[in-house]
């Protein structure tokens, strides 16, 4: 049980803080459909973790950090002076700069001595989910015991922190967004300022997205903004209830992702494990695939039950 | 070395490998315009992410068949298989559940690409099979490309580029207007079909030069800057498959000329290049002209306030306006009309009577909402219709300096 605590506790607990920090902002995203903010986010902090390391020299986690979130705001800005300025349709906009961005990044690994630290393309895509295990415990007991709290990986204080202004995010604004969500004239009329709301929202998509990529990949970062929420989506009708169920869906994802990609193998009889990140992606697909099925409020509104 | 790569003397293999990229980005632009017409960009990027599962499948089994796996068609074919999946996925999604597109196209390209990542640690603990090169896919890799690989890229892009020929006409009415191509006969749902299977034949053809991640650059980049040229579907088109063509072909002689140099990210940057100097200097939608236009239209708007400033015997004190009338001819510098400016003041005031007179008369209510203190009032009404304006303003009055 010892071994359960040092390898498997500590990343169970950052998937599952990662996941409902993305999901979090994710309900509003898809519901204004601005869902693939947080590809085009996701993408982009490679281009800034490469620049982070290639202005500092090393991987300490507040330069990469720093990088990311100034090669997101790039990205929102450029994105929308594209659109603005070349009155180009806005997926389209998002399309032309994160690739392009996406792009830079690779050119400056690939141009760049990283052969003595850990950066490459795969780590930003996939994370590093399984490395992050929690050497200085002994037991549950070590939950309790100071020194061995100070082994801790910093990703799990990072993406707890992450997760907590997140559920910070959300209540204090839950009010307005939910209004300017849903009718925004409505919202101005009531002298809510959507604008600066809207950026606000982006703004804290992308400090979700960075604070989790890093841990576990860009990729399931993707997942949990829009799969957890869109399953929610359309179990439900009542915005409260499709956050908490969001929240729910994208913690156990994690859980049982990170559970079956480390030890589904051993049912199945091999040796080794699959990437967690990878499963826990796919775990959230599936579980919104059944809903697409089978979900009480999946048809849209007015449409006939049957067809 | 660049100019070697460029003029194809870099060695068979390289001047194969630049021919083929050159062709993939003619289809990627040409294809990709009409789906950028159709507001569905991003599609592909779902459909690039979800080849990742079907490239590994397509490893796993050729390798439980006894092979070594790296069969490029093989390869290819499982790829276009679960990206088809991902596409039809991505279609019932959005027609079948309250879900917009964008969730669904997030949500497939998520998890599609998560299984691929799983299946691909499966195959790195495989004892059998070569692995290495599957994880290529992801960012393309051109070195070290066999012959019969570049051949069937260069193969494909030319039928994928021949099927755009084919198919532009249709394709582009359903662009446009679907209720009218609908009417005129046009099978709408199959035109958007092979729309997306050649968008999807373009993303596999070019998962091994530029990698599943980057290819939706090649087919959103070139159309977007082939926008800023033209106003007509077809130029468009044919410009976005020249920007494609040659982002390609310089993209992979540059990737060829030096090491470290993906063909992948190098390919999409030239695409972004041409992408910028579109935005920046197109005639008429580049922000250069636009900017131009506005200058124009201020000239326009000060000019004309000084001279109706002039006829009314006001100073003019705003300094643009003062050296713009200067430079014209029709002040001096200390604001006093000359005998040219004088004339064009007179006649601005005449011009600004007639319009206030005309926005009076019902009869030329039409007429009056063209009103924009700009236009000349003989651009609007008949010489006859100003007379009559004439008669009830009186007579016109000469500027006294």
């Amino acid at each position: 049980m010892s071994d359960f605590v040092v390898l498997s506790l500590v990343p169970m607990g950052i998937g599952a803080f990662a996941a409902v920090a993305c999901a979090l902002p994710g309900n509003f995203l898809i519901l204004r459909r601005q869902a693939l903010i947080g590809d085009a986010i996701s993408h982009v902090v490679l281009p800034g973790i490469v620049a982070a390391f290639l202005v500092t020299g090393t991987v300490a986690a507040l330069p990469m950090l720093a990088g990311a979130a100034g090669a997101a705001v790039v990205a929102v800005l450029l994105i929308e002076a594209i659109r603005r300025l070349g009155r180009i349709e806005p997926g389209a906009a998002m399309g032309v700069v994160f690739t392009a961005m996406f792009a830079g990044g690779v050119l400056l690994l690939e141009r760049s001595d990283t052969s003595s630290v850990h950066l490459d393309v795969e780590h930003a895509l996939y994370g590093n989910l399984e490395s992050l295990i929690w050497l200085d415990a002994t037991g549950w007991s070590s939950l309790l015991d100071s020194e061995a709290l100070v082994g801790l990986p910093p990703e799990l204080l990072r993406t707890a922190v992450a997760c907590g202004a997140m559920i910070l995010f959300v209540a204090l604004l839950w009010r307005p967004l939910k209004i300017s969500t849903f009718d925004e004239g409505y919202a101005r009329s009531l002298g809510v300022r959507t604008v600066p709301l809207g950026l606000a929202l982006v703004v804290a998509a992308a400090v979700a997205a960075v604070a989790a990529f890093d841990a576990v990949g860009s990729i399931l970062v993707i997942a949990m903004f829009i799969c957890p929420p869109a399953t929610a989506r359309l179990m439900t009708n009542r915005l409260e209830r499709q956050v908490l169920l969001s929240a729910v869906i994208a913690a156990v994802a994690a859980l049982a992702g990170y559970v079956f990609a480390g030890y589904g193998p051993l049912w199945l009889g091999r040796a080794d494990a699959v990437s967690a990140a990878g499963m826990i992606a796919t775990i959230s697909g599936l579980m919104l695939g059944v809903a697409c099925v089978a979900a009480p409020h999946r048809r849209r509104a007015g449409e006939p039950a049957a067809g | 070395m660049l100019w070697e790569a460029l003029t194809l003397q870099a060695g068979y293999n390289a001047a194969l490998v630049a021919v083929g990229a050159g062709l993939l980005g003619t289809a990627a632009g040409a294809a990709g315009t009409f789906l950028f017409l159709r507001k569905r960009a991003l599609v592909s990027d779902a459909i690039s992410h979800a080849t990742l599962p079907g490239v590994a499948l397509a490893f796993m089994v050729m390798v439980a068949f006894g092979g070594d796996g790296r069969w490029l068609p093989g390869l290819l074919l499982g790829s276009a298989l679960s990206a088809g999946l991902g596409l039809l996925a991505v279609q019932w999604i959005s027609d079948r559940t309250r879900l917009n597109e964008d969730a669904a196209i997030g949500a497939i390209l998520s998890s599609f690409f998560g299984l691929g990542v799983v299946l691909l640690t499966v195959i790195q603990t495989m004892s059998s099979g070569r692995q290495a090169g599957i994880e290529d896919f992801l960012l393309g890799a051109t070195a070290g490309m066999l012959m019969s690989e570049a051949t069937t890229i260069a193969v494909g892009g030319g039928l994928a580029v021949a099927a755009t020929l084919l198919l532009r006409r249709p394709m582009t009415v359903v662009a446009f207007d679907p209720g009218y191509a609908a009417a005129s006969g046009i099978d709408v749902r199959r035109i958007d079909l092979a729309t997306m299977a050649l968008v999807l034949a373009v993303t596999i053809i070019g998962l091994k030069v530029v990698g599943l991640i980057l290819i939706v650059a090649l087919l959103i980049i070139p159309p977007v800057a082939a926008r800023f040229w033209s106003e007509r579907a077809g130029h468009v088109a044919t410009i976005a498959g020249v920007i494609g063509g040659v982002s390609g072909y310089l993209g992979a002689a540059i990737s060829a000329s030096a090491p470290d140099l993906p063909t992948g990210p190098i390919v999409v940057l030239v695409a972004f290049a041409v992408f910028c100097l579109s935005l920046a200097f197109a005639p008429g939608r580049g922000v250069l002209a636009a900017f131009l236009r506005h200058r124009r239209f201020q000239r326009r708007v000060h000019l004309r306030q000084g001279l109706l400033a002039l006829a009314q015997g006001q100073p003019v004190l705003e300094r643009y306006t003062l050296r713009l009338l200067a430079r014209a001819g029709l002040a001096r510098g200390d604001g006093v009309p000359t005998e040219a400016g004088r004339a064009q003041a007179a006649r601005a005031l005449r011009d600004e009577a007639r319009w206030s007179e005309a926005r009076k008369l019902h009869a030329h209510e039409t007429a009056a909402g063209r009103y924009d203190g700009l236009t000349p009032i003989e651009a609007v009404l008949t010489p006859d219709e100003i007379r009559e304006l004439d008669r009830r303003i009186g007579a016109p009055h000469a500027v006294t300096p």
